[in-house]
C-alpha cells in the first residue's frame, strides 16, 4: 500500500513540475512582460529598471531555476502589476469561484446521476429518449452560448435575474445553472451507459434468479458496480472546481479565479498565472489521487488480495 | 405423471424482435425428478427456463403457460415471481465467475438469499451460510465467507452459486450448463456434488447441457431440443439404446467413441437454420438423411413412438445406416 | 528416420503480477517438455487449462521462443525469428486456433483472406487457386465473397483451414480447433482434418482438452499437467489403461453413460502455475502420493514391463502406493 501511495505521489509531483515548467516556457516565449506592463512608450531606463527589478535580464534558465527554487520555498512571487503576493491575490478570488462551482457540482451530481440511472432503467422509453436528447444538447452547446442564451432569456427578456456581477445570490443563479447543466449532461450520458453495461451482466440475472426484487437488485447489485466508472467523471469534475469556470466567469463578469487568470495571461503577469496553474494542477492531481483510492474502496478486484489460494 | 407434476410447461414460445427463439415447448417435471435438456447452441434449451422464470429481458415476447404445482407463474405479478425464484425454483448458470457480483463478499451473496426466503439475518444467517458452503464442499468455508468472487477459482465459484441456490431450499434446481466453463476434472466434482445434493434433499433437477454424456450420467429423463422445439423425449437409457429422431441419432453418432474401432465420424451435414429463415416444415429436414417431401409440409408434432418415448418425426424409428450407434453408448 | 518435428526440454517462463500491486512472480508455463512428431502423423496433446499445452504449441511453431531447450524442424534447428529462412519455414507450418471468428479479419471477405498467405509467400494467388482451396475444405467457391460474420461457426473454421492450407504446409498446430463448435459441427471438422491429413500427408499437433476428440484424431497421445508431459503412448493404451494417476482421473472424468459410480473425483482445484508444488506437481491432488512424491519430481521414462512413457514414482514401481481415505 505504501509503495502504491509512493508511486502515485511521485507521479503527482512530476505532473506539477511539468505544469510549472510548461507555464513558464509558454509565457516567456510569447511576449516580453516589461513591454506589456510598462506602456510601450515608457522611457528605456524605466523598462531596464523594471527588467532588473524582476530579474528579466538573466538568462532564461537562471530565471527558471530561481523561480523554481522560490516555489520550493513556498514563494510564488509577486504580481508584476500591483506588487502584491501572487498567492494572496489568487486566494482572495478562490471563494468567489467556489461559490459558483460547488453549487454547480451539486447540480451535476444531483441531476446527472439520477437522470442517467433513470434513463438506463427505462431504456428506449420516451423518458430515456428525452433525457438523452437533453444530454446531447447539454454537452454539445458550448457554455458561453448557453450562458448568453440564459442571459438573453432571464436577464434581458424577462428581467428576472441580473446578467452579471457579484452583488447578491441572485447574481450567482445564471452562472451556476450554466455550469451545472453542461456537467449534468455529461454525467447523465456516462451514468446511463455504465448502468446499461451493468444491467446486462450475468450477476444481475443471478440476483433476480435468487428472488431479489427488481428495485432492490438495482440498488444493491447494479448501482455499486456502475459507480466504479462514474467515479472517474465525478473525480474529474471535482478536480476542475477551480479551473472549470474560466469561460462562465468571463461571460457573467464574476470576479473569480478564472477571470483573474484571463486578465493575468493577457498582461503576462507571470507570477499570478503560474500560481493559478499550480493551484489548478494541484487540485486536479489530488482529485485523481482520491479517485484512484476510491477505486480500491469500490472495487475489491483492485485491492491487494490478502488470502488468495 | 401429469397429476404429480411439479412444473408443467405448455406451448411455451418466445420471440425476440419478432424472431422466434422458442417455438412451442411443452414439458413437465415430477417432484424429485431429474430431467436433461440437450441440444446445440441456440436450440432454446436455456431460453425455455429463463422464460419460465421471467428472467428474459423486456423485449422478449413470451406466450404459453408455466404452472408450478398447479399455479400459473408465467406473467405472474413480480411479488409472486420473487418468492418462486430462489425459493421454490433456483437456477445456476454457465459462467460462475461473472454470475457472482464482483463487489460483494461471498457470505453476503449467500445470506441475501437466506434473508429473502428464510428470514434469517445477522449471525444466524452467517452460520447458515457457512453450513451451506460446507455442504457444497467448499474448503475452509468460514474464511471464504469473507472472500470476493475473484479470489476463488471457477469451480469454487460454481460451488458458491450452488450454495446460493440451496439457500431457499428449492423444490427444483435448474442448472444451465453448470460445468461448461470448467475443466474436466472440476466438471466431475460439480456433477458429483449435484447428484449428492439431489440424493440428500430430494429436490428435482433440470440439467441443461450441450453434452450428451453429462446428461446421460446425471438425468433420468431427457429432452432433445432442436431449433426451438423438443424433437425427442424419453428415459435416458432408452434414448441411448434406441434414439428415434434422426437428429438425436445424428448427435450420438457424431460423438467420437472412446472404445471400439476408430472410423470417420457420422457428422450431421450442414448447420442449424437461422431463426429468421426456418424451413416451413420440420426444421431438421434440410440436414436429415430420412428426408421426404412430406417433411416440408408442417412441423411434425411430438408423438409417442412407444409408451413414454416421444419423437417429433413423421418417419421415426430405426437407427439409420448413416448414423451408426457408438457401441459404448449402449448399456452394458 | 528423422522426425518432422522434435522438441527437447522446452521451458517457458513468464513473469506475472498478482493483482495491481503485487510483486512479479515467475511462472513456468512449460517446464521441460520433450516431444517428437513424424511426418503425416498426429500427436494429441491433452490437459486442462493452464497446463501449458497452448504455449508448447506456440513454441513448436516458433511463435514464441523457448527460454530453454530447442526445437528441430526437419532435422534442422529453428532459424532466428524474423529472418528470411524463418519466414520461409513459417509457410511450411501453420496454426489453427479455437476461435475462428477471432482468427479471421471481420472486414475482409474470406476469399481475400485465403489469398493473403499466397501473396505473402510469393505464390500464385489467382481465383482458381483460392476456389480450389475452398473446395478442399468443403466450402463453395461462391462463398469466397462472404464475410466471416455471414458464415456459420463450422464454415468459419473451414475458412481458417483453407487459409492455413494455402502455403501447402507439412505441419498444422491445431489449438482447441473444435471446442468453440457445436457437437454436430465438431464431427465435420474432425473428419475434414483426417481427410486432409490422408490426402496431403500433413502432420498434426492436435491440442485439446477433449479426450474423445484426441482419441479420434491422434496416433500418439501426450497428457500434460502443470507444464510437463506426465504420460505418453498409443491413444488406446493411454485412454483405456492410463498409468499416471492424473491421466486416470482425466479418463474417468469423461462423461460416459455406461459408467455407474466408479469415477475418480480429484480433490482440489486445477493447480496454479505460479505456486508449483514441490516434487511431483500433481502430488497434492494425487490419491496415491507417497512422501517421495513431495520431494522428488519423477522423470518421464518407459515403465518397466510394457515400456509406457509415464512420469510417476508409483507407476514406475519406485514407491508403493498409499491409498488415502477419499
Amino acid at each position: 500500500m505504501l509503495r502504491f501511495l509512493g508511486t502515485r505521489l511521485a507521479r503527482a509531483l512530476l505532473t506539477l513540475v511539468l505544469v510549472v515548467t510548461f507555464a513558464f516556457v509558454v509565457l516567456r516565449l510569447s511576449g516580453d512582460p516589461a513591454l506589456l506592463i510598462m506602456s510601450a512608450d515608457a522611457p528605456p531606463e524605466a523598462i531596464a529598471a523594471f527588467r532588473r527589478a524582476w530579474g528579466l535580464d538573466d538568462p532564461l534558465w537562471v530565471q527558471y531555476l530561481r523561480y523554481f527554487g522560490a516555489i520550493l520555498h513556498g514563494d510564488l512571487g509577486q504580481s508584476m502589476r500591483d506588487g502584491r503576493g501572487a498567492i494572496e491575490l489568487v486566494a482572495e478570488r478562490v471563494p468567489a469561484t467556489l461559490a459558483l462551482t460547488l453549487p454547480a457540482l451539486l447540480i451535476k451530481i444531483g441531476l446527472g446521476i439520477p437522470a442517467g440511472v433513470y434513463a438506463a432503467l427505462h431504456r428506449n422509453s420516451w423518458i430515456d429518449r428525452g433525457v438523452m436528447f437533453l444530454a446531447v444538447a447539454g454537452f454539445t452547446v458550448p457554455s458561453f452560448v448557453l450562458g448568453l442564451l440564459l442571459v438573453l432569456l432571464f436577464a434581458v427578456q424577462l428581467g428576472w435575474l441580473p446578467s452579471g456581477g457579484q452583488e447578491s445570490w441572485r447574481h450567482a443563479v445564471l452562472p451556476v445553472i450554466t455550469l451545472g447543466m453542461g456537467g449534468a449532461a455529461v454525467l447523465a450520458r456516462f451514468t446511463r451507459s455504465a448502468m446499461l453495461e451493468v444491467l446486462g451482466q450475468p450477476y444481475m440475472r443471478t440476483a433476480l434468479a435468487k428472488g431479489v426484487p427488481w428495485h432492490v437488485a438495482v440498488r444493491r447489485h447494479a448501482l455499486p458496480n456502475a459507480a466504479i466508472p462514474t467515479v472517474t467523471i465525478v473525480g474529474f469534475m471535482v478536480g476542475s472546481l477551480l479551473a472549470g469556470a474560466v469561460v462562465v466567469e468571463s461571460v457573467f463578469s464574476w470576479p473569480g479565479v478564472g477571470r483573474l487568470l484571463v486578465v493575468a495571461v493577457s498582461n503576462r503577469d507571470l507570477a499570478v498565472v503560474q500560481c493559478i496553474l499550480l493551484l489548478v494542477a494541484a487540485t486536479m492531481v489530488t482529485a485523481n489521487l482520491v479517485v484512484d483510492l476510491l477505486y480500491g474502496v469500490l472495487d475489491p478486484r483492485l485491492r491487494i488480495s490478502a488470502g488468495r489460494t | 405423471m401429469a397429476g404429480a407434476a411439479l412444473v408443467e410447461i405448455r406451448d411455451l414460445a418466445v420471440a425476440f424482435d419478432r424472431t422466434p427463439a422458442l417455438r412451442g415447448v411443452s414439458l413437465s417435471i415430477g417432484k424429485g425428478e431429474s430431467l436433461g435438456l440437450v441440444g446445440e447452441s441456440g436450440c432454446g434449451k436455456s431460453v425455455t427456463w429463463l422464460a419460465a422464470l421471467g428472467l428474459l429481458p423486456g423485449k422478449a415476447r413470451v406466450t404459453g403457460s408455466v404452472r408450478l404445482a398447479g399455479q400459473e407463474i408465467l406473467h405472474a405479478p413480480p411479488a409472486t415471481l420473487d418468492r418462486v425464484r430462489g425459493g421454490r425454483v433456483a437456477m445456476i448458470f454457465q459462467d460462475p465467475a461473472s454470475s457472482l457480483n464482483p463487489v460483494h463478499r461471498i457470505g453476503r451473496q449467500v445470506t441475501e438469499a437466506l434473508q429473502l426466503h428464510r428470514g434469517l439475518s445477522g449471525a444466524a444467517a452467517r452460520e447458515e451460510a457457512r453450513r451451506l458452503l460446507d455442504q457444497v464442499g467448499m474448503p475452509d468455508a468460514r474464511r471464504r465467507l469473507d472472500a470476493y468472487p475473484h479470489e476463488l477459482s471457477g469451480g469454487q465459484n460454481q460451488r458458491v452459486m450452488i450454495a446460493i441456490a440451496l439457500a431457499g431450499q428449492p423444490e427444483l434446481l435448474v442448472a444451465d450448463e453448470p460445468t461448461t466453463a470448467l475443466d474436466v476434472t472440476i466438471q466431475a466434482q460439480i456433477l458429483t456434488l449435484l447428484a449428492e445434493i439431489r440424493r440428500d434433499t430430494g429436490m428435482a433437477l433440470v440439467l441443461i447441457s450441450h453434452d450428451l454424456g453429462v446428461i446421460a450420467e446425471t438425468c433420468e429423463r431427457v429432452c432433445v431440443m432442436y431449433a426451438g422445439r423438443i424433437v425427442e423425449e424419453t428415459r435416458t437409457e432408452r434414448l441411448f439404446a434406441a434414439p428415434s429422431h434422426p437428429y438425436a441419432q445424428g448427435l450420438m453418432a457424431a460423438l467420437p467413441p472412446i472404445h471400439g474401432p476408430r472410423r470417420p465420424l457420422a457428422a450431421i451435414p450442414g448447420s442449424v437454420p437461422e431463426p429468421w429463415a426456418m424451413p416451413p416444415g420440420c426444421a431438421f429436414a434440410p440436414r436429415c438423411p430420412r428426408h421426404v417431401a412430406a417433411c416440408d409440409a408442417a412441423p411434425p408434432p411430438l408423438v409417442a413412438v412407444t409408451p413414454g418415448h416421444c419423437a417429433a418425426c413423421i418417419r421415426p424409428g430405426a437407427v439409420s445406416a448413416r448414423a451408426p450407434l457408438s457401441p459404448e453408448l449402449l448399456p452394458a | 528416420m528423422t522426425p518432422l518435428l522434435e522438441a527437447r526440454e522446452l521451458v517457458r517462463r513468464y513473469s506475472m503480477r498478482r493483482g495491481m500491486l503485487g510483486r512479479p512472480v515467475e511462472v513456468r508455463a512449460v517446464n521441460g517438455v520433450t516431444l517428437r512428431l513424424e511426418a503425416g502423423r498426429t500427436l494429441g496433446l491433452v490437459g486442462e487449462s493452464g497446463c501449458g499445452k497452448s504455449t508448447t504449441g506456440r513454441m513448436v511453431l516458433g511463435l514464441e521462443a523457448p527460454d530453454e531447450g530447442d526445437v528441430q524442424f526437419e532435422g534442422a534447428p529453428m532459424p532466428p525469428p524474423g529472418s528470411l529462412p524463418w519466414r520461409r519455414q513459417r509457410a511450411r507450418m501453420q496454426m489453427v486456433y479455437q476461435d475462428p471468428l477471432g482468427a479471421l479479419d471481420r472486414r475482409l471477405p474470406i476469399g481475400v483472406q485465403v489469398a493473403e498467405p499466397l501473396q505473402i509467400h510469393g505464390l500464385p494467388a489467382d481465383a482458381t487457386r483460392v476456389h480450389a482451396l475452398l473446395r478442399q475444405v468443403g466450402l463453395r467457391p461462391d462463398q469466397a465473397e462472404r464475410y466471416p460474420h455471414e458464415l456459420s461457426g463450422g464454415q468459419r473454421q473451414r475458412a481458417v483451414l483453407a487459409r492455413a492450407l494455402a502455403t501447402d504446409p507439412v505441419l498444422l498446430v491445431c489449438d482447441e480447433p473444435i471446442s468453440a463448435l457445436d457437437v454436430s459441427i465438431q464431427a465435420q471438422v474432425m473428419n475434414l482434418l483426417v481427410e486432409l491429413q490422408q490426402q496431403r500427408g500433413i502432420a498434426l499437433l492436435f491440442i485439446s482438452h477433449d479426450l474423445r476428440a484426441v482419441r479420434q484424431m491422434s496416433h500418439r497421445v501426450a497428457v500434460m499437467y502443470l507444464g510437463r508431459i506426465v504420460e505418453e503412448g498409443e491413444p488406446d493404451a493411454v485412454l483405456h489403461d492410463p498409468a499416471h494417476p492424473y491421466a486416470q482421473a482425466l479418463v474417468s472424468a469423461i462423461p460416459d453413460p455406461t459408467r455407474r459410480g466408479n469415477r475418480i473425483v480429484l480433490q482440489g482445484d486445477p493447480p496454479n502455475p505460479a505456486a508449483r508444488p514441490s516434487g511431483c506437481a500433481f502430488h497434492p491432488r494425487c490419491p496415491l502420493a507417497v512422501s517421495l512424491c513431495a520431494r522428488q519430481a519423477p522423470a518421464l521414462k518407459p515403465r518397466p514391463g510394457d515400456g509406457r512413457l509415464v512420469a510417476c514414482h508409483v507407476a514406475q514401481g519406485e514407491a508403493a502406493p498409499m491409498r488415502k481415505a477419499a
